[in-house]
């Protein structure tokens, strides 16, 4: 089975720092997987290189197919890869609506004639627009909000509208940092949900960063263990649990766990 | 689910299609054209001082409207405008004036309303936005890739070095000398620091409120498009939205080459009007913050907020001609206490029309 | 030769000049980044000041002894560093957390009041008027047969001083380590437990002390002092702040480099190659350093947390 997302030994050092060495990954379709690892392991700094923010010093992406490295964010955004951010970064003073119809704004074939002008291609597009932002609003309970400016909503509302507005760009790999911080036990589970529905109804394949260790190992099936940007374990989350450099730089003693 | 890849694809399947949407879309056009046909008409009738002011009204507008485009929308923090003035006006003025001689033999202006010398100057008017325009293209392309301030510090420097270069011209040349003059010749004697007198005064209410109405359609269709959206978005977030498959860099460079355009047509209006000579030291920072202070005032991205502040403020200043001395001292303190107070302008980002209650997806 | 050398001399006077007025932008800059656009208005003010505090002593019809600079320099310098405590309390302070774009409106704001509070006919007038002359304006020393002018070598003797003075404070002392902490990051200054708000007001009241002693060396310089609303002012902040971005913005250092830098490539530029384009060889040199290397001679790119 060929890989959606294939990384290979990718390196990146700040000045005299290694932040991430020798990073590989794959990722099938419809997988979700997870990438944890104490703080300043890393983790942020491998979505960044995925998604173009950094340039990787060494090797390579591809995505379904595509050889990727060095190119800009947008453009890994068309092609079919986005992601969340660690720090909610929304468009504060836009609608929750704005929010996701800028996300589309790569899908369309709209110029700035085009807009002036107001073509019917132009407007037919405007409507897709609009009905595939609310479609996805609806989806995430955001439905009724949608009109709200985006820095009014509560703390998991913007974190849920994140997601959704990831999604309007239609990706073919999500990767999502650390989605769950800052929520209480009820927003998790309700997270864990909404990732598993969106990894099967939107059809793609979702990488995880997440803090929460009991939320990675119940729905990650593989997952990548980073410390010092160096990955010291990967595998099924029992095989994590067990592995004992995985307990050293990180879990301590295993406590005993819910089956997954 | 059924997921559209492509949103043109996706409206097609949105049935009915939208059809005769071309003289929907032309009807502000013509709404303002009409407008202005009314102004040219019963304005002159209440005096020169008031046909003035409006003139100088609706340049002001056409200036803060498209500042807005880059400061209030994309957020970007450019203090060049009246540099793009000076090109655009010089380019339409050189056109205007050694144009007519090429053409008719003579630089006197042909008063027939919408005679071959109007037309003339609209040509000249929008070539002058299209070298403007492009003057942003050379200025904005480099300096927009950097993220940051050193915007700011490049449209300021551009305004700078435009001012000089044509302080730097030689005299009009006129009568024999205009005759024996080669192309290179014509191209440099633009009056130097007494500034470009000689150019035949064209521009009338109508033709004003002709590109205002054109400013205005542009900034409030661009607003409402997607492509409106993505500008917000770069001011909220450029990280965010470069994230979300928007080109920031070439976005960016595309409010900046449009509202360079516009600001060359305003260049042009001003350069051909009656009441002031164009002049490279009228058009120096002073006045690009002029202009900057109008969008800041208006509203951020606000297009009737940046009109509103337009007309305030270029009749501020003439209600408060006797004080002069002190008018400035006011406004000075007028600018502190409105940023401390209401930072956010009058209108922030809404229109006029969305005031009260919430704004309208 | 000796063209050679006069320009060198002129070129090094001039940038000592910018380079004083420079720090005050790139101090400011680095700890709030904001472009102090007042700070060419300061200036101004340091030139008046010293004027009317000359006059006052009656130093423009007697000659001035040979103290006098000594006495002109410091009061001139503390008014302005009053003056730029309190603009940064009254006027910045409060829009601390508000979009660049509105300070800088503010900044405007604060500029067309000084110079038109200066302009009303009780305070500085609109006419040009004549500096004291403080200095004898006679050579020092002539080399090469070239002049080179007591005026000059007081004005680099003066600011060359005042450069160390500010060296040494900001990477000798306590204070300057605090200053260059917050210029690096305000939060985490804060959680170190600087005092911000002392640290930034120090900044303004250095950056505006220095600029008021540029003042003063500028109109001993050029004696004639233009009238405060002149045009002519703003575009000599300009070009210092032109030079505080050539040399790197934020950095103090930078400054002083690209102050020097920009006074030397406009007087050569002027005595070689054309003198009416004088003002533009600033603002080439601006755009030629924007598009080569935008972060300036000694500046460094800060990475953004993403």
């Amino acid at each position: 089975m060929n890989a959606i997302l294939d990384v290979r030994k990718l390196s990146l050092a700040f000045g005299g720092l290694k932040a991430v060495a020798d990073f590989s990954l794959a990722l099938a379709p419809g997988d979700l997987q997870g990438l944890i690892g104490p703080n300043g392991a890393g983790k942020t700094t491998v979505f960044n290189l995925l998604t173009g923010v950094y340039r990787p010093q060494t090797g390579g992406i591809q995505l379904a197919g595509r050889e990727v490295t060095g190119l800009r964010p947008y453009q890994i955004a068309r092609a079919g890869m986005t992601r969340t951010f660690q720090n909610v970064r929304l468009f504060g003073q836009l609608s929750v609506f704005d929010n996701v119809r800028v996300a589309c704004h790569l899908r369309t074939r709209e110029t700035l004639f085009s807009a002036i002008w107001r073509s019917p291609r132009q407007v037919g597009e405007e409507r897709a627009i609009a009905e595939h932002a609310r479609r996805l609003l609806d989806i995430f309970g955001l439905g009724g909000r949608a009109d709200e400016q985006a820095k009014s909503l509560p703390y998991g509302d913007q974190r849920r509208l994140e997601i959704a507005r990831a999604l309007a760009t239609d990706p073919k790999v999500l990767l999502l940092d650390e989605p769950a911080a800052g929520m209480n036990p009820p927003e998790k589970l309700a997270l864990r949900d909404l990732i598993e529905l969106v990894r099967k109804e939107f059809d793609l394949s979702v990488l995880l960063i997440e803090h929460d260790v009991g939320l990675v190992m119940d729905i990650c099936e593989t997952i990548t263990v980073l410390d010092h940007g160096v990955t010291i374990a990967r595998g099924t989350p029992r095989e994590v649990q067990a592995d004992r450099a995985v307990i050293e730089a990180y879990l301590g003693e295993p406590a005993p766990e819910a089956t997954p | 689910m059924a997921r559209p890849t492509d949103m043109a694809d996706a409206a097609r399947r949105l049935s009915p299609p939208l059809g005769g949407s071309i003289p929907r879309s032309l009807l502000p056009l013509i709404l303002g054209v009409i407008i202005a046909v009314l102004g040219q008409l019963l304005v002159p009738a209440v005096g020169d001082f008031y046909y003035t002011l409006f003139i100088n009204i609706g340049i002001n507008v056409i200036l803060a409207v498209s500042l807005n485009i880059v400061n209030g929308l994309t957020g970007q923090f450019s203090i060049g405008h009246a540099g793009f003035m000076l090109v655009g006006g010089y380019v339409a003025g050189i056109i205007t004036y050694y144009g007519s001689y090429a053409l008719w033999g003579s630089t006197k202006v042909i008063e027939v309303f919408l005679g071959p010398g109007e037309w003339l100057f609209v040509a000249g008017s929008v070539v002058g936005g299209l070298v403007a325009a492009a003057c942003g293209y050379l200025v904005g392309l480099p300096s927009l890739r950097l993220r940051g301030d050193y915007l700011a510090i490049v449209t300021l420097g551009f305004g700078e070095i435009v001012r000089v270069l044509f302080q730097l011209t030689t005299p009009v040349l006129k009568g024999d000398d205009l005759a024996a003059a080669s192309l290179g010749q014509k191209l440099t004697s633009l009056g130097g620091a007494q500034g470009f007198g000689a150019i035949p005064r064209y521009t009338t209410l109508f033709w004003v409120l002709v590109f205002v109405t054109l400013s205005l359609l542009v900034a409030i269709r661009l607003k409402r498009s997607t492509y409106g959206r993505a500008f917000l978005a770069i001011r909220e977030n450029e990280i965010a939205a470069e994230a979300m498959g928007v080109n920031t860099t070439q976005t960016k460079v595309r409010a900046f080459v449009l509202s360079a355009f516009f600001a060359g047509i305003a260049g042009s209006l001003f350069a051909h009007q009656l009441a002031t000579n164009l002049n490279p030291r009228e058009l120096g920072f002073q006045k690009s913050f002029d202009v900057v202070i109008m969008v800041v005032l208006g509203g951020m991205g606000s297009v009737s907020g940046a009109v509103v502040a337009a007309v305030l403020l270029t009749i501020l200043p003439e209600l408060l001609r006797e004080v002069s001395g002190y008018r400035m001292i006011a406004y000075a303190f007028l600018l502190i206490v409105m940023m401390i107070l209401r930072p956010q302008g009058i209108f922030g980002v809404r229109e006029l029309w969305e005031l009260g209650g919430k704004k309208k997806s | 030769m000796t063209k050679l050398l006069q320009t060198l001399v002129d070129g090094i006077s001039v940038g000592s000049l910018y380079a004083l007025i420079a720090l005050g932008y790139t101090m400011v800059y680095g700890i709030l980044s904001f472009i102090n656009f007042a700070h060419s208005d300061v200036f101004m003010l340091g030139a008046w000041f010293s004027f009317v505090i000359s006059r006052a002593f009656g130093w423009a019809e007697v000659a001035p002894p040979a103290w006098s600079i000594a006495l002109v320099l410091p009061a001139s310098m503390v008014l302005c560093a009053t003056l730029g405590f309190t603009i940064e309390r009254l006027a910045y302070r409060p829009l601390r957390a508000a979009p660049r774009l509105n300070v800088l409106i503010t900044a405007i704001g604060v500029s067309l009041l000084l110079e038109n509070t200066g302009a009303l006919p009780f305070l500085f007038g609109t006419q040009p008027q004549s500096m004291p002359r403080l200095i004898a304006d006679r050579p020092l020393a002539t080399i090469a047969g070239v002049n080179i002018n007591v005026v000059d070598v007081v004005v680099v003797v003066v600011a060359v001083a005042l450069m160390m003075a500010l060296q040494w404070l900001v990477f000798g002392t306590k204070l300057g380590r605090a200053m260059r902490a917050v210029s690096f990051s305000d939060k985490i200054a804060a959680l170190m437990g600087v005092n911000v708000n002392l640290v930034i007001s120090f900044t303004f009241v250095v950056g505006s002390a220095l600029a008021a002693a540029a003042g003063l060396l500028y109109a001993l310089k050029y004696p004639g002092v233009k009238q405060p609303a002149d045009a002519s002012w703003v575009l000599l902040g300009l070009k210092a702040f032109c030079a505080a971005v050539v040399g790197g913005i934020g950095n103090v250092r930078g400054a002083m480099l690209g102050g020097l830098l920009i006074g030397l490539v406009e007087l050569f530029g002027a005595a070689y190659v054309s003198t009416t384009l004088r003002d533009a060889y600033v603002f080439l040199v601006l755009i030629a350093v924007l598009l080569g290397r935008p972060t300036g001679i000694l500046g460094r790119a800060a990475v953004e947390k993403v």
